[in-house]
């Protein structure tokens, strides 16, 4: 069997993303659009920690700390925000949420 | 080993990952989170195949500890009782997958012609054991050489790139700090009762 190069870690966190984006277009359920989208973040992460191991360098890693510190903050604005509008109009369907259309 | 635990770990994170958006038996939210819940657990797994082994704790207790605890606080807050399966719209499940594949193609064709993925008699790797952490590289001219010395993310390690004083990351540390602190306002603001 043949070690595992940088290109099947690029090609997993791909796959990763790509789900991810998938969940983000297809789901209507604004709970699970938000799961896809920390999994397209953690994606990145994935990619992110393969090349700074292959080029030997650190500079990969403290990125993908500060990615995570913002993930977290982001997470937490935007749960808050899904429940202010799940106070003000009961639903967490995005088809529900159209009075901006035009 | 090696090998064998980067199967093991990115079939489980990929398969979770697709029971997280497309699960065919439950539309609940607690199930997708508890599959995200493996997810992380998953990827934290190659980031210890990867060297990254603060990384790999600090995922395991912001992701599936604070951040899934989060979710899954909301989703309970919420009381999302499961809604009358709404039919998905055909047309747009079926766009959004043929458009998700054909990018992930372009993406995999990229990265075949960059990285020589077929794995045939002109990807050799050669590893040779050092000391202190070890180099590949690959015969043939292609792909990267790699010196891997020193990119073993252990928590000293990655102090030391964070907080040098040549080169580190003391100003962007500093920022994010401030952006967690807004974060914080923000959410006591939002979740305030009233919104004035």
């Amino acid at each position: 069997m043949i070690e595992p190069t940088l290109s099947h870690y690029l090609l997993v966190s791909g796959a990763l993303f790509s789900i991810g984006l998938l969940g983000v277009i297809v789901r209507r359920n604004l709970l699970i659009i938000y799961m896809s989208l920390e999994l397209m973040l953690n994606s990145a992460n994935v990619a992110l920690v393969a090349m700074s191991r292959f080029n030997g360098n650190l500079d990969g890693q403290v990125m993908v700390f500060f990615i995570i510190t913002v993930a977290a903050a982001e997470v937490a604005v935007g749960l808050a925000l899904i429940v202010a509008i799940y106070r003000k109009r009961q639903t967490t369907e995005v088809e529900d949420l159209a009075t901006m259309k035009l | 080993m090696e090998t064998i635990l980067f199967n093991i770990f990115s079939v489980l994170a990929v398969l979770s990952a697709l029971l997280v958006v497309v699960n065919p038996l439950s539309r609940n939210p607690v199930t997708s989170a508890m599959f995200l819940v493996t997810t992380m657990i998953s990827i934290s797994g190659l980031f210890v195949l990867l060297n990254a082994y603060f990384l790999a704790a600090v995922q395991i207790l912001v992701y599936a500890g604070a951040v899934m605890v989060l979710f899954l606080f909301v989703i309970m807050l919420l009381d999302v009782q499961e809604t009358a399966r709404r039919r998905l719209r055909v047309v747009s499940l079926v766009m959004g997958i043929l458009s998700v594949g054909a990018l992930f193609g372009v993406y995999n064709s990229s990265l075949e012609s960059t990285y020589e993925l077929e794995i045939g008699d002109s990807l050799e790797l050669v590893e040779a054991n050092e000391i202190d952490g070890f180099r590949s590289e690959f015969v043939g001219g292609r792909g990267l050489v790699n010196d891997v010395e020193g990119a073993v993310g252990s928590t000293q390690a990655l102090g030391q790139e964070l907080f040098s004083s040549v080169n580190g990351f003391i100003l962007p540390f500093e920022i994010v700090s401030i952006l967690l602190l807004v974060a914080m306002i923000g959410v006591i603001l939002l979740s305030k009762k009233e919104l004035k």
